[in-house]
């Protein structure tokens, strides 16, 4: 438990600087591009004369210099105020707080489906390496992985949607439907199934190799042999022995590849309406909202270091070396 | 031609590098293949493949011909791949060496910001970078560059460590030769094998991210691009499905090529470091 609780902290602290950096950069990307807030403000309402354009800046904050911009942006940051959303009239947080569970729910559902499929399809195939049923699964897994999300996405809903017409193609729950509880629930499911099932394949793809590739490293080590010479059945040292080791590596790339999940949302929201993160990022772009897309994009990076967090203390479960009682097998 | 030879030597490189060759001379000849701007209109619209010998995979909603945006769509997913890739790989070796060489404050500090862009979503920042700058193939290359970037320079970086405490660095320190040329001649060339063997994902992945990007309307809109076309096919897609599928396989189809061929490398690599190490066998 201490360990657990030394491992957060020294997470923690190398975690701060990272952060610093990101929001200096974001800011500075961000700082440097032609036109505002104001200038899409006035676009959007069909113009205006430079002192009403000048007014505006002044109001909120954009006449002054970068330094102080930068300042005035971390000091209010460390009172977790994220600033106005000029597109939204909201908060910036009660936007990113609104719409951040959508995409949790689509991601986690879609992360858990992806790596348990993943992994009982990498330990059939690498339970007989190099075996006909290694080639397929291996084969299988190479096209998923080379297929673009929103392509993927886009075909599913023509057969399921378009054609098939048994799943609903856009949305998160059908708009004033009343339904409630468990009506409510199913509803959801329905409209998660096609961008669940799009982000779920393309990911399954990667843990399928990774799983794959790591259970070859495995096969070559010295305890793998000394469990064959101890007689045990082949299933048990596919599952306790082989898989169990394999799996480290994968919850290290479940980490490393966490930001790339995320930013991959924003394609897959967009095709099927999803009100989540990753559209919101989208809607941000488009209606050039500064603070709205830094407040974005600094979540994210907070939500990968927790996940990663997470995941470091998963991995200490998961490793027999960090924790000698707990080797039963 | 060793190196080649290998590759060609593995079954994945074997059918990488023909499916390969042949996507690099189809975006070389494009204009002749394809003469004339594919943006042109050239026929009615929503003509459906198969239906006109002049127009073989039919037409888009304006009227354009679906064959030549193909043809000319590989032009961009490749230029692209491979400028991103070699701008991410540039940019990862001369951080990764100058935080693996230097080491102290300035490797910690370099680190720092490494971590900063693995932790940043690369699609988040790439979005970002190309609404701020504008869609133009320099910025979108960029934009992928900066996402992809960290992975080379941590493994360089990791390569680096390892080299530097060898004797022939050693050696050369015991000469007199500038630290700098030590990084750059005896170091670098060293270290820069594993780090190549990364060019291929990168590669696939930043033509991934391209075809996204632009699906999003965020290309540049003067260019051909798969991404682009599956997102015109989007708004017929009940009427016309073959709009946005035709691209989306063309992508698939290089990007596995691209796969096949970094595999194809990774296991030369291996064969030819263990054929090395049976050379060196009795000496080493």
């Amino acid at each position: 438990m201490t360990a657990a609780l030394r491992l957060i902290r020294r997470r923690l602290a190398t975690s701060i600087p990272v952060l610093l950096i990101v929001i200096v950069l974001t800011f500075v990307l961000l700082e440097f591009s032609s036109g505002d807030a104001v200038d899409a403000y006035l676009i959007s309402i069909g113009g205006g004369d430079p002192a009403v354009a000048a007014n505006l800046r002044h109001a909120y904050g954009l006449d002054q210099s970068h330094l102080a911009r930068l300042w005035l942006y971390l000091s209010s940051l460390a009172r977790l105020d994220f600033g106005w959303s000029v597109a939204f009239e909201r908060p910036v947080a009660d936007l990113i707080v609104e719409r951040l569970p959508n995409t949790l729910l689509l991601m986690g559902s879609a992360t858990a489906l992806a790596f348990g499929l993943g992994t009982s399809l990498g330990i059939v195939a690498g339970a007989r390496p190099e075996s006909a049923t290694d080639r397929v699964i291996s084969t299988v897994s190479l096209i998923l992985y080379a297929i673009p999300g929103f392509w993927l996405g886009l075909v599913l809903s023509i057969v399921f949607a378009v054609k098939l017409r048994w799943l609903p193609s856009a949305g998160l729950e059908t708009i004033a439907s009343g339904r409630t509880g468990s009506a409510r629930m199913l509803d959801i499911a329905m409209h998660l199934a096609l961008p669940v099932g799009t982000l779920a394949v393309i990911y399954m793809a990667l843990f399928m190799r990774v799983m794959r590739a790591s259970m070859a490293e495995v096969w070559r080590l010295d305890f793998v042999t000394f469990a064959r010479a101890k007689g045990l059945s082949r299933r048990r040292i596919v599952l306790r022995h082989v898989a169990r080791n394999a799996l480290l590596p994968l919850v290290t790339m479940l980490g490393l590849q966490s930001a790339a999940m995320l930013g991959g949302s924003v394609v897959i929201e967009s095709i099927f309406a999803i009100p989540g993160f990753g559209r919101l990022a989208q809607e941000a772009v488009t209606q050039r909202d500064t603070p709205l897309l830094l407040g974005i994009i600094l979540t994210s990076a907070v939500l990968v270091i927790v996940v990663n967090l997470l995941l470091d203390l998963v991995y200490a479960l998961l490793d027999p070396r960090l924790q000698p009682s707990d080797r039963s097998a | 031609m060793r190196p080649v030879r290998l590759i060609f030597g593995t079954t994945e490189g074997a059918i990488g590098a023909v499916l390969l060759s042949l996507l690099v001379l189809i975006a070389l000849f494009a204009p002749v293949l394809s003469p004339g701007d594919p943006l042109d209109i050239a026929g009615p619209p929503l003509l459906h493949p198969f239906s006109m010998a002049r127009l073989p995979l039919g037409t888009d909603s304006l009227g354009r011909d679906v064959l030549a945006g193909i043809i000319h769509g590989t032009r961009t997913s490749l230029t692209v791949g491979l400028a991103a890739a070699f701008a991410a790989i540039a940019l990862g070796v001369c951080i990764g060496l100058a935080a693996g060489f230097s080491g102290g404050l300035v490797d910690e500090a370099l680190m720092r910001v490494v971590d900063a862009f693995q932790i940043l979503p690369g699609f988040l920042l790439a979005l970002a970078l190309v609404s701020v700058a504008g869609a133009s193939l320099p910025v979108v290359v960029l934009a992928i560059a900066l996402g992809a970037w960290a992975a080379p320079a941590r493994l360089m970086r990791a390569q680096v460590l390892s080299i530097r405490e060898r004797d022939y660095v050693a050696a050369a320190r015991v000469t007199g030769m500038h630290p700098l040329e030590i990084a750059v001649k005896e170091i670098l060339p060293n270290a820069l094998p594993p780090v190549l063997t990364l060019a291929a994902v990168i590669v696939a992945a930043a033509i991934l991210t391209e075809s996204a990007l632009s699906f999003l309307g965020l290309g540049d809109p003067n260019i051909v691009t798969w991404g682009t076309m599956i997102a015109e096919g989007r708004n017929v897609l009940r009427s016309a499905p073959f709009l946005s599928v035709l691209p989306g396989l063309a992508l698939v189809v290089t990007v596995i090529t691209v796969y096949l061929v970094g595999e194809g490398v990774t296991q030369a690599l291996a064969e030819g470091k263990a054929g090395q190490v049976d050379r060196q066998g009795p000496t080493a």
